[in-house]
Order: structure tokens, then sequence, then C-alpha cells
């Protein structure tokens, strides 16, 4: 395998932002309310990643290190400003859905985690490759999550209705929706589902003795992606312990 | 005044900021093993957010959003403008803490950092500017959203000191009984809704 399939498959499926790092937990939770949210949410972070990526990778030997993250912070908060306006022009009932959510792709942490820990010491095609990988994983995990909570919640995928609705007016037998599952709470309950889920497969392989794969530095959410990605310093005030 | 107290009851207990907008997940599930930790990152989160929603209101009001200065055309600098000054804001006030009272530093310190990626700062200054706020809507909705963090980040880690004895099963172990436990938390905050 070269090193650009190897960085896709690396962020598609080795350290998936979603169900492996666990990284970007509040758009994960907050748009997956159907599956053509997660799906745009998912498709707009590929965009800023890769395209930030390319930039920080091509500056990696201007920037000086004591102002790299404030640089990074200017960077991707530039690119996220076109794609808040193209998608303002462009789609705007799915601008509409997604609201605030989009503006804070900035703070989100896989981006400024992926220019910190890669984009800014690699070459600029592999960081490229990079951002399609990691953006590609995390569109794939919050589009699972959407259809998950959509088919539950409203029995539909992408909107078209697969699973019929129950009519007790006219008798009619079918499936009646948990409304919970598209409402704040059912986001909280199918990511626990799923990272239960992560855990049995990893206690199953760790008693097959079988390495598991590495749940990275973020094992507890998203905090301690804070201390590494962002180094928790944005300015360097030199009087640090 | 009755419109300020809608708003501070509305983003505080109606529209709870973790619990129902999924900002600043990131520390409600990493900082709540312990009450004492908690409450401090809650009170930083208070401090620096309503400081952050005095100063980008400023900030919009006066350069962002002023005819006099390139016919208020310059809004669409606002989400790197208020990340920017986040940022620093928060550098300043470490430093500002540090020299000046060290007691609350001490208390506040560790968790000042972390509020930079908080995403639930640059969320409150942002929705202030969406919701076309004034400088004094704006604070009050800040305080109003930190308070309602304050409130579910104390509420978790209070269950979750509980919880630590309990019996729960090998794979919910860590992350999920903690998922759970916010969902069932977020089903409670349901009911706040009819307050307003």
């Amino acid at each position: 395998m070269n090193g650009c399939t190897e960085r896709l498959y690396n962020g598609l499926v080795k350290e998936n932002p979603t169900f492996v790092l666990m990284l970007g937990m509040c758009p994960t939770l907050a748009v997956t309310t159907s599956a053509i949210n997660g799906l745009g949410m998912g498709l707009s972070t590929t965009v800023v990643l890769v395209l930030s990526n390319m930039l920080i990778s091509m500056l990696r030997k201007i920037i000086p290190d004591s102002v790299r993250v404030p640089a990074f912070i200017v960077v991707v908060a530039s690119f996220v400003t076109i794609v808040q306006f193209l998608m303002e022009g462009f789609v705007p009932s799915l601008y509409a859905s997604l609201g605030i959510y989009i503006p804070l792709i900035v703070v989100n942490c896989i981006i400024l985690g992926r220019a910190e820990s890669y984009a800014s010491k690699n070459p600029v095609v592999l960081s490229i490759f990079d951002g399609i990988g990691m953006g590609l994983g995390f569109t794939v995990g919050l589009t699972a999550i959407g259809i998950v909570r959509e088919i539950i919640g409203s029995g539909k995928i992408f909107g078209a209705q697969i699973l019929p609705l129950a009519d007790e007016a006219a008798g009619k037998a079918g499936y009646t929706p948990i409304t919970i599952f598209i409402l704040a709470p059912g986001a909280f309950l199918v990511l626990a589902g799923l990272t239960a889920l992560q855990n049995k497969v990893k206690n199953n392989m760790a008693k097959k003795g079988k390495k598991a794969p590495e749940s990275a530095s973020c094992a507890d959410g998203c905090a301690s992606c804070t201390n590494g990605a962002c180094g928790g310093k944005v300015f360097p005030t030199g009087n640090e312990e | 005044m009755k419109e300020l107290l809608i708003i501070a009851i509305g983003s505080a207990l109606v529209n709870n900021v973790v619990l129902s907008q999924f900002l600043g997940i990131c520390p409600f599930l990493g900082v709540s093993k312990k009450v004492d930790t908690a409450a401090g990152m809650g009170g930083a989160v208070v401090f620096v957010i309503t400081l952050a929603s005095f100063v980008t209101a400023v900030i919009n009001k006066f350069i962002l959003a002023n005819e006099a200065i390139m016919d208020g055309k310059l809004v669409y600098l606002q989400t790197i403008v208020f990340i920017l000054v986040i940022a620093c804001l928060v550098q300043f006030v470490e430093m500002f803490l540090k020299k000046s009272m060290p007691s609350l530093y001490q208390a506040l310190g560790v968790y000042l950092p972390l509020i930079t990626t908080n995403c639930a700062v640059l969320g409150v200054a942002l929705t202030n500017v969406q919701k076309s706020y004034n400088i004094l809507e704006s604070i009050i909705n800040g305080i109003g959203i930190s308070v309602g963090f304050l409130v579910a980040i104390v509420i978790l880690a209070g269950i979750r000191e509980k919880m630590e004895y309990n019996d729960i099963s090998e794979s919910f172990r860590g992350t999920p009984i903690v998922l759970i436990t916010s969902a069932l938390m977020a089903i409670a905050f349901f009911g706040f809704s009819g307050l307003i």
C-alpha cells in the first residue's frame, strides 16, 4: 500500500475520528438528527479539513513554532467562513438546519488535531490525503449515526419513508416512531450504544489475546484532545512551569 | 426587565447548553469525575463566557457592524475575530489572575486554558449576534448559558460519584454509562420546556 492509500485507510478505518478516536463529539451529537444532516456536516468538515491541511502543510516551514496554534486557527477560520458563505448561497436549506454548527467547525478538535499532529510535519500531498481520509471517516460516522436515529425516530432514511407508519384511525398496522431518538436524549443514547459495542469488541479481542486497536489519546471523549491538540496554551506566555 | 429574565431562564434551563444544544460536550464528559473539579470547571466557564459575551458584543457593535467603518460590511469576519478574541481573552484572564488574585487562580487556573477550545464560548458569541441581542442582553444570555453549563456538569459529577461503586456491565463501563446518564438528564430537562 503506498502512502496516499495508507492515509485514506488510516482515516476511514484504523483511526476513524468518530468511532475510534471519539473526536468532535459536539457536532456528532448535535446534527445527526437525520442522515442528510450528518452527511452535510461531514462533507463540509471534510472540505475545511482538506483545505486547511493543504495550506498548513505548505506553510509548515514558514510558521514560527511559538505562534503556530493561533496561525492554524486563522487558517481554519478563513476556510470555515468561505464554506459558510458557499453553503448559505447554494444549499440554503441545509445551511438553515445545520445553523450555528457550521461556524463552530473552527473549534472542532479533529481539524486542529490533524493540523498539529500531521499537516505541520508532513508534505503537501500526504497531508491532503490525510485530510480526505479523516474527513470521510468523520462523514461515514456522522451519516451512520444519522441513519440509525432517523430510522428509529421517524422510520425514514434520507427523507424517504422505509418503514410504513402505523395509523390507528385507519386500523393500519405499522411502525410507531420513537420520537425521542430525533430529539436531544436520542443522540446520547445512540452514542452510548455505539461506544458500548466498541468496548465489547475491544474486550473480546483482548480476551482472545489479540492486540486491540489503539484508542489513541482520546479515551475520555474529547477532554484529552483539548489538552493535546490545542496544547492548552494558545499563546505561550513564556513564564509557565 | 421581563425580557431579560426570559432570556436568562431560557438559556439556563429550557435550552440548556449541554443537554439540548450539545455545546461544550468535551469538558462535560471529560471533567465530570468529581464534584469539586466539575464545580471549578463550571466556575471558570461562567467567568469566561460572561466576559467573552461582553467583549464580543462590544466588538461586534462598535467595529464589525459599525456603519462608519466599511459601511458595516465587516460582519463576515465574525468567526475569525471572535475565536481570536476569545483565545487572547482567556490568556489575558489567566495572566491577570495569576498576578493579582492568586487564590482565584489556584481555584480556576487549571481549567482556564481548556476553555479556549470549549465550543460553548464561541457558540454563545455567535448566538448573541444571530439573535441580534444588544450588549446587556448578550451578557445576560452569556450568564444564563454558563450557569446552565455549571448546573449540568455539577449534577452529572454528583451522579458519577455515586455511580462509581455500582456494578455496571463490562461493556458499559466508562463513557457509555456517562452518556446514558446524560440522556436521562436531557429527558429530565425537557420538563423545563413549559417554563417560558
